[in-house]
């Protein structure tokens, strides 16, 4: 029954890995860079819900959905700002633009909310779910999060392939110029990713927090890092990838520590990362070119 | 007569010229103690609270006419808890004129700072941080238990209180705090009747998922778990055992002091908590009832240990400084090395010593008696 309880938990570690992670992958996947802010963008979120519904006492679905709302402003807005000027510098200023902005929107928070950790209210409030007589005890943010991470990931498989809107990403992550010559937008579908990209760094927020109920200025970033290690072992640019590299990162992650050692958790995620990148170097589901997002 | 005006505007000149010394630069009839600690940061309750606790000390002590007849200056500078930062911090109050270090807060940033201060020959009373390695050199003075005394006096005092038959212990191995207590835990374990039957790790990089930690520990049987570790984390440990429904005793040390202070925890999670600090802010004697009423006029706060720490490190330095009978004038390193002479000597009846007092072994470590206090309906009480 541990075995069971241990699959379960690293499922649900995984899943959130894993929202996390399709937010990298899809703006990897298009402008073709690594944004490390998006860790951050999910700390934003968290404090959003955090105001809204434990300081102004808003119904959780309204302040997930304003959550939502502003984290996908925020992430327009750090594109326009911070990353679209930079549009043909070489891949390193961009990539070091990513690190300032991460550093600015922690230092930010840190300024309005304050170092104190905050303990975060879960936005899923239905009892836990207790099977086999009590000794299998499965919790309801871990029901809502495997339940969302699948829908996420569905929906967005659907969106780029039966919208206008997502062939034009399929377009622009395949040939930027090409695709302009076709009569894309590249600019305006770059900030579309960046739009939805950030909105699930909101979902993914609220999930983490809610499983892990603390909430600092740091909170993202961590979960950020290891999020993009998943987007990396699935292959970095592929949704489903993305999704299959965060779920069995979280379960060699909890595996790892009930049965190999406590200590090692992180230095065993990290070297199946090693071996399967020195087998396969797109990472699992990572093909060249073709089926990037 | 045009002469005695003219040496009248000289002196009249002379005077004022002085006095804008005095107003800028350093008076040379005050002491001059910084401290260093987190006021921003992760660690910022511990840095707030170290600054506001010397405060209160120092506006008593000076009111009450100072030390040996010179009165305090103190300045409190930030380090987010980060050594790099803690070593400018140290700088910033060297140009300011410090002459005694009281800091710094937390154990990774004070081990690169004692370095600067052995190499100054500085004295400094760090109020808190715990780790043997910060009283390595001659010139530093802990206030705090260190890590290993915690780890002991941890097992000593379960054992003897049979407070439990089977334990389970989970420290974050990435941090010489929680590793150095849990290693000596489990070393005192062996003398004592209880049975270590989980020893379950995580590290800063993993410190948000502990439901595998709690789920070995279930396993194993433990109807106690030891936490040597920071509230913060505490704090999910707790909520996830409530959602696993496991339910054992929690023993924590020191640096679970602030947990009731989380914005927004459910401390009804924390109901039955055991914690050993040495200092309990609802005891009843005059000296904590006093300080705590201080405290909280002033900052709005109750104080926790950390204040209380900070508050007996500033009356270490004055209890050490009229022994050894110093002087504002005598250079940095003529004080370090009176008060140095002076520390073994001295007991302080402080806040946090108990019915015996503190006193200090020549390689700085402190002796008080632990005490262990247990949370209930949402205060600490003491066992």
């Amino acid at each position: 029954m541990s075995f069971i309880s241990n699959l379960i938990n690293g499922i649900s570690l995984g899943s959130i890995y894993a929202i996390i992670a399709l937010g990298y992958t899809m703006v990897y996947g298009i402008a073709k860079m690594l944004n490390f802010a998006h860790g951050d963008v999910i700390m934003i979120g968290c404090y959003v819900v955090f105001t809204t519904m434990s300081g102004m006492q808003f119904n959780p679905i309204v302040s997930v959905i304003l959550s939502v709302v502003i984290c996908t402003v925020l992430g327009v807005v750090i594109e326009k700002v911070a990353y679209k000027p930079l549009r043909k510098a070489s891949p390193l200023a961009v990539l070091i633009t990513a690190i300032g902005v991460s550093y600015l929107l922690q230092n930010v928070a840190l300024l309005i909310f304050g170092a104190d950790t905050k303990s975060f209210t879960s936005v899923v409030t239905l009892p836990s779910l207790k099977l086999a007589g009590g000794s299998l005890v499965i919790s309801s943010v871990t029901l809502v999060t495997v339940v969302a991470c699948i829908v996420i990931m569905i929906g967005l498989m659907l969106f780029i392939k039966k919208t206008k809107a997502g062939q034009a990403m399929l377009a622009v992550s395949e040939d930027k110029d090409a695709a302009q010559l076709m009569g894309v937008n590249v600019n305006g579908t770059i900030s579309l990713t960046f739009a939805i990209g950030s909105g699930l760094a909101a979902i993914a927020g609220v999930l983490l927090c809610s499983a892990y109920p603390t909430l600092t200025p740091y909170t993202g970033a961590m979960p950020g890092i290891k999020a993009f290690t998943a987007a990396v072992f699935g292959g970095i640019g592929s949704i489903p990838g993305a999704f299959v590299g965060g779920i069995l990162l979280g379960i060699i992650e909890i595996f790892g520590r009930a049965y190999i050692s406590s200590q090692l958790s992180d230095a065993i995620v990290f070297a199946v990362l090693i071996i399967v990148l020195l087998v396969k170097p797109t990472g699992i589901l990572g093909k060249p070119i073709h089926e990037k997002v | 007569m045009k002469k005695a005006v003219s040496i009248l505007l000289v002196a009249a000149m002379a005077v004022s010229t002085l006095a804008g010394c005095g107003s800028s630069s350093k008076k040379e009839d005050a002491f001059y103690i910084g401290g260093i600690g987190p006021t921003t940061g992760a660690a910022a309750i511990y840095g707030t609270a170290v600054k506001n606790g010397a405060q209160i000390a120092i506006d008593e002590i000076n009111e009450a006419g100072g030390i040996n007849g010179y009165q305090i200056e103190y300045k409190f500078e930030d380090d987010q808890h980060d050594a790099e930062k803690s070593v400018n911090a140290y700088n910033t109050l060297k140009d300011w004129g410090m002459q005694i270090l009281m800091g710094t807060v937390t154990t990774a940033p004070c081990v690169a700072v004692v370095d600067k201060t052995a190499a100054d020959n500085m004295f400094e009373v760090t109020p808190s941080a715990s780790s043997t390695d910060v009283i390595a050199n001659d010139n530093v003075f802990q206030i705090c238990f260190t890590d290993p005394n915690q780890g002991t006096a941890s097992a000593q005092y379960i054992g003897e209180n049979k407070l439990a038959k089977k334990v389970a212990v989970i420290y974050d191995s990435s941090d010489v705090y929680s590793s150095g207590i849990e290693e000596k835990f489990v070393a005192e374990a062996d003398n004592q009747d209880f049975e270590v039957v989980a020893e379950e790790a995580f590290t800063a990089d993993s410190k948000t998922d502990f439901s595998t930690q709690l789920k070995k520990a279930q396993d194993a049987g433990a109807d106690l778990v030891f936490l040597p570790i920071y509230y913060t984390e505490a704090s999910i440990i707790l909520k996830q055992a409530d959602t696993m429904g496991y339910d054992p005793e929690f023993f924590g040390c020191d640096g679970m002091d602030g947990i009731l202070s989380v914005e927004n925890f459910d401390t009804s999670l924390a109901e039955g908590l055991m914690l050993l600090t040495p200092f309990a802010a609802d005891a009843t004697d005059d000296a904590t009832t006093k300080f705590v009423s201080t405290y909280k006029d002033e900052y709005k706060d109750t104080p926790n240990q950390f204040a209380a720490d900070a508050y007996d490190a500033i009356y270490t330095i004055k209890a050490a400084a009229e022994k050894a009978d110093i002087k504002p004038n005598m250079s940095v390193s003529d004080i370090c090395d009176a008060l140095k002479a002076a520390m073994p000597e001295i007991n302080v009846q402080g806040l946090t010593g108990g019915d015996e007092g503190l006193t200090w072994s020549e390689t700085g470590e402190v002796s008080k008696q632990p005490k262990a206090v247990k949370i209930e309906n949402g205060v600490y009480v003491g066992m």
